[in-house]
């Protein structure tokens, strides 16, 4: 249970405080509501390149990096098809620090032409490194394509080509930071040793007098119902064949969300798990399989992907796959095989209560989707799921026209 | 009106009031250290071992040794044991490092006492079967071969070898061909050298529940655990490379990995502190001179940072990152001018001031929550070094000044002593 307060200031921006005296560190997490999938396709892996510029300086503080180190501090961000999120912990003694750094980059940036130069640079090598330079690295830059015809999903946060980012101009970063930037469109979260008084004193000093921007209106397309299958072959340079599975499942906040995250589980958590148990163990075809959901807010991926075992040929591991999904379709979980599910789930939930971090994120994650005191209801919703629940799920979204394939050979010399 | 340009007042970290981790032990002697705190009903245990890979006769062994544990044991098979544990929501997870191995369990305290029964007997009664021994090396072989793909872990291993050498257990590299000549019973065995109880630690933190050391003496206290010596660490012969520069080819690739650096000193080392500041300011944070440079003012790469990595017979001080391929050798060079610069100017005040405090602030991050506290304990307790190593570690922080800081890049980051490997496309 994560005991939580909410206010809004004047200018809209939603401030949660959770406080926690165990430690002697604070931490103030901000998400923006604003992703990849809000980007002009034109101009993809705007959301992740602006994340990097939001380190070059504010309107004014020149180092956003060194006067958080200088009270102790230390912070990241992260970016996603959906949101943009950013935390600092620090010592709760020097929360202030906190509030005047991220309050004047909410106000505004300097908008240099050397940061952005720079960040270009570093994010094509960011590029490099995660997509280009990795076995099976460019993954998901053909599989999103392939599963996705017309949602914005169908780029990867890093974006489409590296020419997309090349071609970003100080113009587009300043009018993105205006679009998205303001209190209308963020979530502000501050837990650890802190209290809510301090917390409202320090908020309406520091982000009441930013003016409020506008609540962001998303249209986006949706993406339209898979009616056929989908396939494509993808030889690289690669020791292991790998076969890449994706299926459009419900949006996060659908009842269904849970059914489907419980089917990946029963598919695929821990060393009991059925595909684990068959593929790997018995029938020794996978060296490596894996099923999970994106946890995207709107209309989602489950996907199964695999590493074949030397030797093995891909129909055979391929109808393997599907065997087990047929299983799911045509039998009943048993209720002890979902009570392991639903006792794992229970545990890791408890486990990630346990800093300040992660309950900051979450809470901001959690009232975004619609209300931060969700994520006390979490477990009880993992619980409610029946057998039934599960079949009915497989037999809707595991089907071969929902479905999108990606094989991923070696090249034959 | 606000004014934004001036920074809040704020304190700086001049103690830490640590938490000590409580020494306490079984029936049978078996030493366990607690440390209670936490706000969730739940406790992570760690038994460790020393079967580190300092003392594996060849590569491979240790990892293997205790990768096999959980897979049966002469009571229950891979299965029943994974089935169980995951019934329970309980998490099983193992690692190794130089000195010792860890097999640790994460539980609700309502399911401690059914999670423990399995982690127990894996410990105990493990029986190494050969068809699961089979599968795990060839799974095991595949990922290898794919991790060897990867120019940073191509680079990584070789370091590790010019510095060691190849006839030391950190330094010798495994072949793909080891994954095939492995033999069960070289782990089984062991295992049954390494892991005996009477050399075990247990390391227990979270919430702990009042029946704890009830439910530890039921698994692990209750048999007589044969007294014996004094352990001996076994003696390692390091044969460093003779040349300094050193090239891996990998003509496809785009990035090319960099490593530079050396064998030094470890914690015990009177320099260790000192240099650890040293190490930050120059690739140790976020606004290192490494950083600042290569990556937010050229942009050739995504991160660089150099680091500090300590076991109990010498410690290794490396630059890592990876650069893209056509600016390799321009990284080479501003990364070489960095250290020059380190060594020929006095670092200012102002920016050691923040290095101290960014520190002092990671100090206090290591203490949040009693799997931090835990974890700095093991530190300690790894070093057989008290807790006074903390009250030295804050007093040379507190103490140390720039000519302090030139004068240990002059000692220790001389170019000639540093080694050097670039993996890729060499041009």
């Amino acid at each position: 249970m994560i005991h939580f307060e909410k206010f809004k200031l004047k200018n809209n921006l939603t401030v949660i405080v959770h406080n926690d005296t165990s430690t002697p560190l604070a931490c103030m997490n901000i998400l923006y509501d604003v992703g990849a999938r809000d980007e002009d396709e034109s101009k993809t892996g705007f959301a992740h390149l602006f994340e990097h510029l939001m380190f070059g300086g504010s309107i004014h503080i020149p180092n956003y990096d060194s006067p958080l180190q200088l009270v102790g501090g230390e912070n990241n961000a992260f970016t996603t098809n959906d949101i943009t999120n950013y935390h600092l912990t620090l010592p709760a003694n020097n929360l202030e620090t906190a509030f005047w750094l991220e309050s004047d980059r909410m106000l505004s940036l300097a908008f240099t032409e050397k940061s952005l130069e720079v960040q270009r640079g570093v994010v094509i090598e960011e590029f490099k490194q995660r997509y280009l330079n990795q076995p099976y690295g460019d993954v998901w830059l053909n599989l999103r394509p392939l599963a996705y015809k017309k949602h914005p999903y169908r780029w990867p946060t890093i974006g489409k080509e590296i020419s997309h980012i090349e071609n970003a101009t100080l113009a587009d970063v300043k009018s993105f930071f205006k679009k998205f930037y303001s209190p209308s469109n963020a979530i502000m979260v501050v837990s650890g040793n802190v209290t809510t008084e301090q917390v409202k004193e320090l908020s309406e000093k520091w982000f009441e007098p930013i003016p409020a921007g506008t609540k962001l209106k998303r249209e986006l397309p949706p993406e339209p119902p898979q009616t056929e299958e989908r396939k494509q072959t993808l030889y690289s340079d690669v020791p292991v064949d790998a076969i890449y599975k994706t299926y459009h499942m419900c949006a996060r906040n659908d009842d269904d969300y849970y059914a489907t995250d419980l089917i990946s589980d029963i598919l695929s958590r821990g060393n009991s798990s059925r595909l684990y148990l068959e593929l790997i163990k018995n029938k020794q075809l996978f060296s490596e399989i894996n099923a999970y959901v994106m946890g995207d807010i709107d209309k989602g991926l489950f996907c199964i992907s695999g590493k074949l075992s030397e030797g093995v040929e891909m129909s055979k591991a391929e109808n393997a796959i599907d065997t087990e999904i047929m299983k799911l379709q045509n039998e009943l979980v048993n209720e002890r095989e979902l009570k392991k599910c639903t006792n794992k789930i229970e545990a890791s939930l408890e486990f990630s209560e346990l800093d300040i971090l992660s309950k900051a994120t979450n809470l901001a994650v959690f009232e975004l989707l619609g209300d931060a005191s969700n994520i006390n209801r979490e477990s009880e919703k993992y619980v409610k799921v029946t057998p039934h629940d599960l079949q009915r799920v497989a037999r809707e979204i595991l089907t071969p026209s929902n479905c999108s394939t990606l094989y991923y050979l070696k090249k034959q010399n | 009106m606000l004014d934004r340009t001036h920074a809040p007042a704020f304190n700086t970290i001049d103690s830490l009031k640590i938490e000590h981790a409580q020494s306490d032990q079984l029936e049978n002697g078996i030493p366990v250290y607690c440390v209670n705190g936490g706000t969730q009903e739940l406790v992570r245990i760690d038994f460790i071992f020393p079967a580190g890979t300092c003392f594996q006769p060849k590569t491979l062994v240790s990892s293997f040794a205790l990768q096999m544990l959980e897979n049966g044991t002469i009571n229950y098979t891979e299965e029943e044991i994974a089935e169980n544990l995951d019934f329970f929501g309980s998490y099983y997870s193992t690692r190794t490092d130089h000195e010792h191995s860890y097999i640790t369990l994460f539980s609700l305290n309502k399911h401690l006492k059914n999670s423990l029964h399995y982690v127990t007997d894996i410990i105990k009664n493990a029986s190494f079967p050969e068809k699961e021994f089979k599968l795990l090396m060839t799974n095991s072989k595949q990922d290898f071969i794919i991790e060897s793909k990867k120019v940073s872990v191509l680079g990584r291993r070789r370091f590790f070898e010019l510095l060691y050498g190849n006839t030391n257990p950190f330094g010798k590299i495994a072949k793909e061909n080891d994954f095939d000549e492995l033999k069960r019973e070289e782990l089984y065995q062991f295992y049954k050298e390494n892991y005996n109880l009477a050399n075990c630690t247990i390391l227990v933190a979270g919430k702990l529940p009042n029946n704890l050391f009830e439910i530890l003496n039921e698994n692990f206290g209750n048999e007589n655990i044969k007294k014996i010596n004094q352990l001996n660490w076994p003696e390692l012969k390091i044969q460093s490379t003779a040349q300094r520069e050193h090239r891996v080819e990998k003509p496809d690739a785009i990035q090319n990995s960099i490593r530079i650096g050396r064998l030094i000193f470890n914690q015990q080392h009177p320099d260790y502190f000192k240099f650890n500041i040293l190490n930050t300011i120059l690739g140790g944070y976020f606004g290192s001179r490494l950083m600042s440079n290569i990556r937010e003012d050229k942009g050739y790469t995504y991160g660089i940072g150099s680091g500090l990595v300590m076991n109990n017979y010498t410690g290794l001080f490396m630059i890592g990152t990876e650069v893209g391929s056509d600016v390799s050798d321009l990284a080479l060079k501003e990364i070489y001018h960095e250290i020059e610069i380190l060594q020929q100017e006095k670092v200012p005040l102002e920016e050691l001031q923040i290095v101290k405090n960014y520190i002092c602030g990671n100090l206090l991050r290591s203490i949040d929550g009693p799997f931090a506290v835990a974890d700095n304990f093991l530190s300690i307790w790894k070093m057989e070094a008290d807790y006074s190593f903390f009250d030295h570690k804050i007093k040379a922080i507190l103490d140390c000044t720039p000519d302090d800081i030139q004068q240990l890049a002059q000692q220790y980051l001389q170019k000639n002593d540093l080694i050097e490997v670039v993996t890729g496309k060499i041009q």
